[in-house]
């Protein structure tokens, strides 16, 4: 009754439009690429500076100077374009990204983010994440809906340190889509097992409705 | 004019004790990597050039190119974005035992940093990173109603980077995505060094195709079929390597 993260990541690729510019964060957001509805097609942006990649080539097939910011090998596609990184991070801060699509530790009713640090213990790395908040017309966020001690993510107010205050517009959770609008979660669509209530009692933050809510459906992949 | 260095020891000759380098790449793709073990082979031989800056966007991954660096114990502070890696156990094990600094930077604020530097902008205002521990004590103005944080140009007395072609003036073309920070370094050090896979004469690269104009480049040394980071790790590579 709950989806898997690769079929969250196949109800994200659903409201990819044709055309858009897209960034996905490293790890689950990546599995988005392989969704893409038939007619339809993304460019995909990675912040190393490249445009338009394909997927990953062959084993033994590598090019290590062909890599996604996950430092995983891609492949070449016709139109294909390099740039350097400050062009890079232009086009994500210009506002020139239609999509990112990010994973998260928890998300809050006004939009903040956190998905960068779990604390003090450990060796501190954000990578681009900070940016990549700021600056896509869509944000979204693609996680489970409770931690593995069942604990929300979707909360008031975020525990963990911020990664971007009041930027995410859309998540994609394991149990419903969620939009964030002034400062409040709208439920959009949950999947149909769960009751209203039952899903409620697993988000950290009151649920609001605004028109119906649809069903959260996913093929087997 | 002929800005053509005989090897990676000549090139790296000039950086001493304390100075700041930016090293370019972003992971393996780009890592100037002979030029590294270059540096290496000076510190080990001589005991200089120690207490270096690093400005890298990672700290390095396995034990060659950067990581070796960091594992001689020659680099004291790393300005970078990401320093983990596959294999991050050189930076985490110094970074844990206090043995180095590090300053944790925003990938895009990083880069663009550097390309202030470059440019003459002492300081420019982003939104990234504002509200967030990365962005305390620093001055927040807010334009057209929303909040920036600002921040500060970075410039090095040395940046060495990989291109891939390049001509004896300096004119540097890139490879796919090692491209990264490359021409950003170049503009923001006082002396860039690069290593190439190919040298030409001046007029051996289209004008309409040079990424890296001349005038940001200080000294070229022709690396042909340049070490790959990659490549190194996956076969348990280890720099200077440690006889049988």
């Amino acid at each position: 009754m709950r989806l898997t993260p690769t079929q969250m990541a196949w109800r994200a690729a659903q409201d990819i439009e044709d055309g858009a510019y897209v960034n996905l964060g490293i790890g689950q957001p990546e599995m988005v690429a392989r969704f893409q509805p038939p007619g339809r097609e993304a460019i995909f942006h990675t912040e190393n500076g490249i445009l338009g990649f394909g997927e990953a080539p062959p084993p033994g097939c590598e090019d290590w100077d062909l890599i996604n910011a996950g430092k995983k090998a891609v492949t070449l596609k016709s139109g294909t374009a390099f740039f350097h990184h400050a062009d890079s991070f232009a086009m994500v801060r210009g506002g020139h990204l239609d999509v990112a699509i990010l994973g998260a530790y928890e998300v809050a009713e006004s939009g903040d983010l956190a998905n960068w640090s779990t604390g003090p213990r450990g060796v501190p790395a954000v990578g681009g994440a900070m940016d990549l908040v700021h600056g896509a017309k869509r944000v979204a966020v693609m996680m489970d809906h409770v931690t593995k001690d069942g604990a929300p993510k979707l909360v008031r107010a975020c525990s963990l340190p911020l990664t971007g205050v009041g930027c995410v517009t859309r998540v994609y959770s394991s149990l419903a889509v969620i939009d964030i609008v002034a400062g409040r979660f709208v439920l959009r669509e949950k999947v149909p097992e769960l009751t209203l209530d039952a899903l409620q009692a697993m988000t950290g933050a009151t649920l609001h409705l605004d028109g119906p809510v649809g069903d959260l459906t996913a093929p087997d992949l | 004019m002929d800005k053509t260095l005989p090897d990676p020891a000549a090139a790296v000759a000039g950086i001493e004790d304390g100075m700041s380098v930016m090293i370019g790449g972003f992971g393996g793709s780009g890592a100037p990597i002979e030029l590294i073990h270059a540096l290496i082979d000076r510190y080990l031989a001589t005991g200089h050039p120690k207490d270096l800056t690093v400005i890298n966007n990672n700290a390095g991954n396995g034990h060659v190119g950067l990581a070796a660096l960091i594992e001689q114990g020659m680099v004291a502070t790393l300005i970078c974005s990401f320093p983990r890696s596959a294999d991050p156990v050189v930076f985490t094990e110094a970074y844990k035992a206090g043995r180095i600094t590090l300053e944790l930077v925003p990938q895009g604020t990083l880069a663009e940093r550097i390309r202030a530097g470059g440019a003459g902008i002492p300081a420019f205002y982003t939104p990234t990173g504002y509200g967030t521990a990365l962005a305390e004590g620093k001055p927040v103005e807010e334009f057209d109603g929303r909040p920036y944080v600002r921040e500060r140009w970075l410039k090095a007395d040395y940046a060495l980077v990989r291109a891939h072609r390049g001509d004896t003036m300096g004119n540097l073309t890139y490879r796919m995505a090692a491209r990264n920070f490359g021409p950003l370094m170049c503009m923001a050090a006082k002396v860039s060094i690069v290593q190439v896979s190919e040298l030409v004469e001046p007029g051996g690269i289209d004008p309409e195709a040079v990424v890296t104009p001349g005038i940001f480049v200080q000294g070229v040394v022709e690396i042909p079929d340049p070490a790959q980071e990659e490549a190194l790790n996956r076969a348990g590579s280890r720099y200077p390597e440690v006889p049988a």
